[in-house]
């Protein structure tokens, strides 16, 4: 399954919902390019819905992380949503975990960004 | 990538035959992901010319996956370390890493040229001493 993707804002936050897979090549690609897109347009407050991805692997995790670092270095903040198990141990094990602002419900998350 | 996705499935299948776990089967094709790509794209460079050998081995006590190419050889030594705080925020260099974290044993063999990698993840670790 490759990745699907979506965007949407609710809030002043530009909500990415992501299903299936982020791996080396077309996922991991769609994403840098959403990413690289939003922070064109200006888009400081940027929340990655995970909920519906299955898989990801080193190059998916790094796409996330070269999106956190991009969205950061134009003064904006880049936050996870919808951590599973898996994604959440690997994000553990390599110590992201300890760098990325991980939410578990949208609500909380939008109104975490500042305005 | 195709090639990916074939040796993905067939250590999938491999570990499920003898009745691993899913949460073990996430990672042992994960790993096998991670080490497949790794021969691809940094041990052949993409070249179409360079092939990549695979060979999965059920032991009975352990699942034994090796990948190798035909590259310039793995220079283990000069790896960084993704979980030092300099290259915590690398968007690259995480693959072998996660690797060793997630199978029991890893093992590099130069070929010359190429390298082979061994993943092997035993089926019934020891218990600890009570």
């Amino acid at each position: 399954m490759s990745l699907k993707l979506s965007t949407r804002v609710v809030d002043g936050v530009s909500i990415l919902d992501l299903s299936g897979r982020i791996t080396l090549g077309e996922g991991s690609v769609q994403l840098r390019d959403t990413i690289r897109d939003l922070v064109s347009k200006g888009v400081k407050s940027i929340l990655v819905n995970l909920g519906e991805v299955n898989y990801i692997d080193s190059s998916g995790i790094g796409e996330l992380v070269s999106a956190f670092t991009s969205v950061k270095n134009q003064g904006g903040d880049l936050k996870l949503l919808n951590l599973n198990k898996k994604i959440y141990d690997l994000l553990q094990i390599t110590k992201l975990y300890t760098v990325f602002d991980v939410k578990e419900d949208e609500a909380t998350a939008i109104a975490s960004f500042g305005k | 990538m195709e090639s990916v996705g074939r040796v993905e499935a067939a250590a999938e299948q491999m570990a499920r035959d003898v009745g691993v776990g899913e949460d073990e089967i996430f990672r042992i094709t994960m790993a096998v992901h991670e080490a497949t790509i790794n021969a691809i794209l940094h041990g052949n460079a993409y070249d179409p010319e360079k092939h990549i050998h695979v060979l999965l081995e059920h032991t009975g006590d352990s699942l034994i996956f090796k990948i190798s190419d035909q590259g310039n050889g793995l220079r283990q030594e000069a790896l960084p370390d993704p979980l030092a705080p300099e290259n915590l925020l690398r968007g690259t260099g995480r693959g072998i890493f996660l690797i060793r974290s997630l199978m029991d044993e890893v093992n590099f063999r130069e070929l010359e040229p190429g390298t082979e990698i061994t993943l092997i993840k035993h089926l019934n670790p020891a218990k600890p001493a009570a």
